[in-house]
């Protein structure tokens, strides 16, 4: 009998799809698994490797018993299998097949779309492992470092949950695929990650925020909408995937939130008004709003081109296959096969801007993008408050959809933050003020300095209103290895 | 009156709306708007599934209410409201009206309402109760005295598998013996001191450990006492909001007890021993037996360090020497006292047999008044900032 909520530990993986009785599948993942420690242990610099951080592991998918804090050495982390349990009498949610039982085997003739999502998905998790390696060396804080650590660990295990459906549901392609997780590699001339954003350096810890708010926020839409999956397997994966990537979300909106509570905090100090004050305000060791708006400028924007075409026929395949939903397509009332809606999309008309409706199924990327708006200016809001409750007058807003796009309709044109097309000359004269420049970087460079006491953070940033797993300022959340 | 209820909240100001515990609440009672994450208190039943899997630590917020926050009310909230004074003061040490009559007469001691320490943790109460009560599986029971010395007290260790059983160092919780009473109803829970740390008797595991004495005739004592491993009993609680430890580690502890009323003691040493705070503040405990071989945990005490634990463990019936009670041994500590005494940073707790509190509170009278102080204005004082704590049965 296979206990499929507990954890076992009874083989080198910790899983809870029975693994041990799955000889073929154990056999492939433990063949992968050197090279995946390989790959951990030439990335993160060594004295972290031995340092012991204190960090969540998922014991059980079972809420009540989902994770257990303690301190580990990341090497030693238990990287596992786990599958949210499987719900009895699942159907397919939307598409053709709605209603019919959810698959337990890929579907034949969708073997190839499913098997590309799933490579996809699973490009993303390393690469932004990859992305953030040397973060490490100048947190600003052991809180921080931890929460960074944590991040790294669980997109490591998101890997392993890509790994497993590829080298369980495809076989011979399908290990392949998973070596080939391995080789490629983020910023790698000949052999990058697949999405541009996971290409893109994470220098700062800054940037490291912004990420985690706004590109870990496209993950998250993607494995919503994953979740919704026809095949059961996908589906119970991305659905325990989703309550470790909310850690992440947590990471970014709080890292940027403090942030910007420090800076108003120094401005009101020094009786700084003036939030466009800059070089008074960087004198004194924290990041002036006009550049946090820059960094948010550049990330956001970078994160809407995750989302595709506005218009596509291979998102509106995957639909109508049932192999990929919609943002909580389960609360969503309609005949879930969008077989007469439409769905109002951008496009260029005459030199113009406009909005026009489209058959809703070749708008599912469209619409999650929507979605995903929505949801990241939530957290925008409450940074807003933040800056209101210091009395600053200074307002941090999404730019427009159309400004510094690489892919859809907007590509290849300028236009400004609020949306209007500007001539390419204008709009270089004035990119400066709205995208971060190399000076900007540099700055808050300069302010990347480790703090490695407990209890104490950089100057740049404020401490956390809560502690992880309720834990006491001054807690040491890494005991860091000293050689 | 409606009788105050529990409510579980969000906070507005942590939470980052990420709809975790949303997705995971199995009953639905969690909703959100574009402002807001709400718990609808008519339908939240308490199971605790949201709580882990939160990422930020703001759905672990209650307040007691007469009449529960709306779902409307709620998503206006730009902060959490605070905890309304409920009848004659905050800081209910259980909803049920039983378990709170019980708690009210053992600190009743203490000379007037009892409050927790300003830095005290927020203590869960009632989570299980008669009609739910949560089970706990034996998993030790063992002797703490000798054979010899007349008294028989236990060290029960109890776990609670995967129901959350939240407590911290100070509460109680309910045991129901089995079986019914004279006029056929089930019997009511008998309260015992928890006497491990928060994190479990074994760190990080979910259990807890009771100090329990064999009474005669007692019903549930000889249950409890005659537990087998692997017995399973239904539990009620955890009960207490006010004999807490401060958090604080440079706060200085000064505990009186006897027999079983070390059971909190045990837990508030282990807490600050696995939190290594002991250093900063300091704990003075007033330990007193019958004799060596009936005083519970002699020797793992002598295993404590002076210097985290000054200890005085005193003797009434040892052969060849003069009977000694706990207010002989504080009297002769009078300048330490009365040091203590006069630290804003101590926190007095006094706990074991009722019989006890006349003695001792002559004993901190006196050493007052040799200072110049009136013992019930100190005794006041410190009791209104949650610094003297009796309990006594």
């Amino acid at each position: 009998m296979i206990d499929l909520i507990n954890v076992s530990y009874d083989t080198q993986i910790p899983n809870n799809v029975g693994l041990s009785s799955d000889k073929r599948v154990l056999k492939a993942l433990e063949k992968w698994h050197p090279g995946y420690i390989n790959w951990w242990n030439d990335l993160i610099p060594q004295n972290f490797q031995k340092s012991m951080v204190y960090l969540r592991t998922a014991v059980s998918v079972d809420p009540k018993g989902w994770a257990k804090f303690d301190y580990v050495k990341m090497p030693e982390y238990r990287w596992g299998v786990l599958l949210a349990p499987e719900v009895e009498g699942r159907v397919i949610p939307c598409g053709e097949h709605m209603g019919q039982p959810a698959w337990q085997e890929v579907p034949g003739e969708y073997r190839n779309m499913l098997k590309r999502l799933i490579v996809i998905q699973g490009d993303t998790e390393p690469g932004s492992v990859e992305q953030q390696r040397f973060l490490g060396l100048t947190a600003p804080s052991l809180y921080d470092m931890r929460n960074l650590f944590q991040v790294n660990v669980e997109e490591g295990r998101h890997l392993w949950a890509m790994v497993y459906l590829l080298q369980k549901y495809f076989g011979k392609d399908g290990r392949e695929e998973a070596d080939d997780l391995l080789v490629r590699s983020s910023g790698s001339e000949e052999a990058p990650r697949m999405l541009g954003a996971f290409n893109e350096e994470t220098p700062d810890w800054l940037s490291f925020f912004m990420f985690t708010y706004f590109t870990d926020r496209d993950g998250k839409m993607q494995l919503e909408s994953l979740a919704q999956s026809g095949f059961d397997p996908l589906s119970r994966t991305c659905r325990f995937m989703l309550t470790e990537e909310a850690h992440h979300m947590f990471v970014g909106e709080t890292g940027v939130g403090r942030t910007i509570e420090k800076t108003c905090e120094v401005m009101n100090a020094n009786g700084i008004t003036d939030p466009y004050d800059i070089d008074k305000i960087r004198d004194l060791g924290v990041i002036d709003l006009p550049t946090i708006q820059k960094k948010l400028n550049l990330h956001y924007t970078l994160s809407l081109d995750l989302f595709g075409q506005e218009v596509s026929t291979n998102a509106a395949n995957a639909f109508n296959a049932g192999i990929k939903g919609r943002y909580m397509e389960h609360r969503l009332k309609d005949d879930h096969q969008l077989k007469n809606d439409t769905y109002p999309v951008w496009d260029f008309v005459d030199g113009k801007l406009v909005r026009h409706e489209v058959p809703a199924l070749t708008a599912i990327n469209m619409r999650l993008r929507d979605d995903y708006t929505r949801d990241a200016a939530g957290g925008v809001g409450r940074w807003n408050k933040i800056i209101e409750k210091a009395g600053i007058e200074f307002e941090l807003k999404l730019p427009h959809e159309s400004f510094h796009r690489q892919i859809g309709v907007f590509s290849g044109k300028t236009f400004d933050p609020d949306g209007n097309l500007l001539s390419g000359e204008e709009y270089d004269k004035r990119k400066n003020d709205w995208l971060p420049t190399h000076a900007d970087g540099d700055f808050i460079q300069s302010l990347m300095k480790p703090v490695t006491e407990p209890g104490q953070f950089a100057s740049w940033i404020a401490p956390p209103k809560v502690g992880i797993d309720n834990k006491p300022g001054d807690f040491e959340y890494v005991k860091l290895y000293m050689a | 009156m409606n009788k105050p209820l529990k409510q579980h909240l969000i906070d507005p100001e942590i939470c980052i709306r990420c709809y975790t515990c949303e997705m995971t609440c199995p009953v639905e009672a969690i909703t959100h708007d574009d402002n807001n994450v709400v718990v609808d208190a008519e339908k939240c039943d308490f199971c605790m599934d949201c709580i882990p899997v939160c990422p930020t630590g703001s759905i672990d917020e209650w307040r007691v209410v007469e009449t529960p926050y709306s779902l409307d009310e709620q998503f206006e909230w730009d902060e959490l409201p605070a905890q309304e004074e409920i009848g004659e003061a905050s800081g209910v040490e259980a909803l049920d009206d039983a378990m709170a009559a019980l708690l009210a007469e053992a600190h009743a001691g203490a000379g007037g309402k009892s409050k927790a320490p300003a830095s005290a943790a927020k203590p869960s109460v009632n989570l299980y109760n008669l009609g739910k009560p949560a089970t706990a599986r034996v998993t030790g029971n063992y002797r703490l005295t000798s054979e010899e010395s007349g008294s028989d007290v236990r060290h029960i260790i109890l776990d609670f598998g995967a129901q959350p059983f939240p407590v911290l160092e100070g509460q109680s919780i309910g045991i129901i013996p089995p079986g019914t009473d004279a006029d056929g109803k089930p019997h009511l829970p008998r309260l015992y001191s928890v006497s491990s740390p928060r994190d479990g008797e074994r760190p990080n595991y979910n259990n807890l450990s009771l100090t329990v004495k064999r009474e005669e005739k007692g019903l549930c004592s000889n249950y409890v006492c005659d537990l087998k491993i692997g017995d399973e009993i239904k539990v009620t609680g955890p009960f207490g909001a006010t004999f807490l430890m401060p958090e604080d580690p440079a706060a200085r502890l000064l505990m009186v007890c006897t027999g079983t009323g070390s059971a909190p003691f045990r837990a508030f040493t282990m807490r600050r021993q696995r939190s290594k705070a002991g250093g900063a503040g300091d704990m003075t405990m007033f330990f007193g037996a019958r004799t060596p071989d009936s005083l519970p945990y002699f020797g793992p005490l002598g295993k404590v360090p002076e210097q985290l634990l000054k200890k005085h463990l005193v003797f009434s019936r040892q052969p060849g020497q003069q009977k000694e009670y706990v207010q002989h041994r504080m009297m002769n500590e009078e300048e330490a006292l009365a040091d203590l005494l006069a630290d804003p940073k101590t926190h007095i707790y006094i706990c074991g047999l009722r019989g006890m509190e006349q003695g001792v509170e002559e004993a901190f009278r006196s050493i007052s008044e040799s200072t110049g102080q009136s013992w019930d204005a100190t005794r006041d004082a410190m009791r209104d900032e949650g610094r003297y704590h009796v309990e006594t049965y």
